[in-house]
């Protein structure tokens, strides 16, 4: 499943992937965060097709990140979250895309300011193989090769969730 | 003053007036905080925003609110704060007070919280200090206090829809409120139609460049369909010239009471940015009504100052 591509695959597709896999690791006891803004988006898709009362949270993590420094505080659309308490749950955080892995070590700071989960598990929908820290995802519905200047992210383009790219600087 | 507090980004350096800010800028601010909001609202309330950094708080004047609630608001960004009590330090051996920054500066203050009796004061620092150095003006003399005022403005938004519509009441000392012209010009910024003033004719301003500002002499005339009602503290100290009322005329002319509030909207808010002398410019059955946000304005005192300061530390928000 996880072959190393080139060009991005479809968003619909991959939603579909990490899906099936989210439902084999859903239980009780288990509840969803997403990181903003593609997190968010794959959370809205999947609130369909897993049971209903899977609890659900938002991490933006922008206040813990280690580079505001050099690139600034952002404020997104969508901030955190977090409505239920989150101690002893299983933490499924999901994110569009596996970059660097600065966002998740930011985001696992932020939730346990909101309690001590049981476990935390990283699903994505891409993982670009760059890791700049030990952190890697558990599961990611597939593995892209790409410029280290192209920035990918997930859009909602009236109501297609798809995948953007564009070039950086630096 | 606009650009000593923008830097060549049009990123926020300094806040020394909200006379000149932008909407969007405003708006920038509201955003940030409310995203701290949030977070006042856990167990933890300290994010690693500002680890690190140094926040002074640099008071001449007495305070005690605007005070503690920087000092919260720094702390639950995690800086490190310094509290300068400044009666016993060096101001009175006569240091200047550019040298008493330079030496905090020298100690490795990243942010300062100025406030002081004399107006221009926080520019005068601002214009000393490095680029990475920041002023916050927690109230200069009459001039300007730029953080009650935009949390008053962050308070209306939380309570009404469309800054574009509303007519908002000033009420009191207008002439020597520092607090009265930040909401003036934030108000005027946000695009407020109606900003009416209320107070004694020798309390009213002669200066205010705002064009949408009305003048009254009677609550009964300024309050009318009124959306909000800010009222302002009448400083006691001040009222014992020939000019000024006595307390009991100040309260029975000015002080609002239940009465008052039939005259503005029936979902009018009312509020007041402390301490309130109950008795003399409001009263408690007002003070505490299901109408007061005041109690609402210290909580979102807290968030507007975290953003403020996290603003000036953190570019391109």
């Amino acid at each position: 499943m996880n072959s190393t591509n080139k060009t991005i695959p479809s968003a619909d597709n991959l939603i579909n992937i990490l899906s099936d896999e989210i439902s084999k690791e859903i239980d009780s006891n288990t509840c969803l965060i997403g990181i903003p803004n593609g997190g968010h988006l794959i959370i809205e898709s999947l609130q369909e097709s897993l049971p209903t009362n899977t609890e659900y949270g938002l991490i933006d993590a922008s206040f813990y990140r280690d580079d505001l420094d050099i690139s600034g505080l952002k404020v997104k659309d969508k901030t955190t979250n977090i409505n239920f308490d989150i101690n002893n749950k299983k933490v499924i955080l999901i994110d569009d895309v596996f970059f660097t892995g600065r966002t998740i070590r930011a985001a696992i700071n932020e939730i346990f300011d909101y309690g001590r989960p049981k476990e935390i598990l990283l699903y994505v929908l891409i993982d670009r193989q760059l890791s700049e820290l030990p952190i890697k995802p558990n599961f990611s519905a597939c593995e892209i090769n790409i410029s280290n200047n192209t920035y990918v992210d997930l859009k909602n383009n009236n109501g297609k969730l798809e995948f953007k790219t564009r070039q950086i600087n630096d | 003053m606009t650009k000593l507090q923008l830097n060549k980004t049009g990123n926020l350096n300094h806040l020394l007036t909200t006379e000149g800010l932008e909407e969007d800028l405003i708006f920038k601010i509201f955003n940030l905080a409310d995203s701290f909001l949030n977070i006042n609202n856990r167990d933890i309330k300290n994010v690693p925003l500002l680890r690190g950094k140094t926040v002074c708080n640099l008071f001449f004047e007495n305070s005690t609110r605007t005070r503690t609630t920087f000092e919260i608001a720094a702390k639950r960004l995690s800086a490190d704060v310094i509290n300068l009590d400044i009666p016993s330090s060096s101001q009175s051996k006569g240091e200047s007070v550019l040298d008493t920054i330079d030496n905090l500066i020298a100690m490795g203050a990243d942010i300062f919280i100025i406030r002081h009796s004399q107006p221009g004061i926080p520019e005068k620092i601002a214009k000393h200090v490095r680029p990475n150095v920041h002023i916050i003006n927690a109230g200069d003399g009459h001039h300007a206090h730029p953080t009650q005022g935009l949390l008053d403005v962050f308070t209306i938004k939380k309570f009404k829809d469309n800054f574009k519509l509303l007519s908002t009441a000033i009420v009191g000392d207008i002439k020597h409120s520092r607090v009265a012209r930040s909401e003036i010009f934030a108000l005027s910024a946000l695009g407020v139609p109606d900003i009416r003033l209320i107070g004694p004719k020798n309390l009213m301003p002669d200066n205010i460049k705002v064009s949408n500002i009305k003048i009254f002499d009677s609550m009964e005339k300024g309050l009318k369909d009124v959306d909000v009602i800010m009222m302002l503290r009448i400083q006691k100290e001040r009222m014992t010239g020939d000019n000024i009322p006595s307390e009991e005329d100040y309260f029975t002319n000015f002080g609002l009471r239940k009465k008052h509030l039939g005259l503005s909207k029936k979902d009018a808010i009312v509020m007041h940015p402390g301490p309130m002398n109950r008795g003399v410019e409001i009263d408690s059955e007002v003070a505490d009504s299901d109408q007061s946000v005041i109690l609402s304005q210290v909580t979102f005192g807290i968030a507007i100052r975290m953003a403020v300061m996290a603003m000036l530390i953190g570019k391109n928000i």
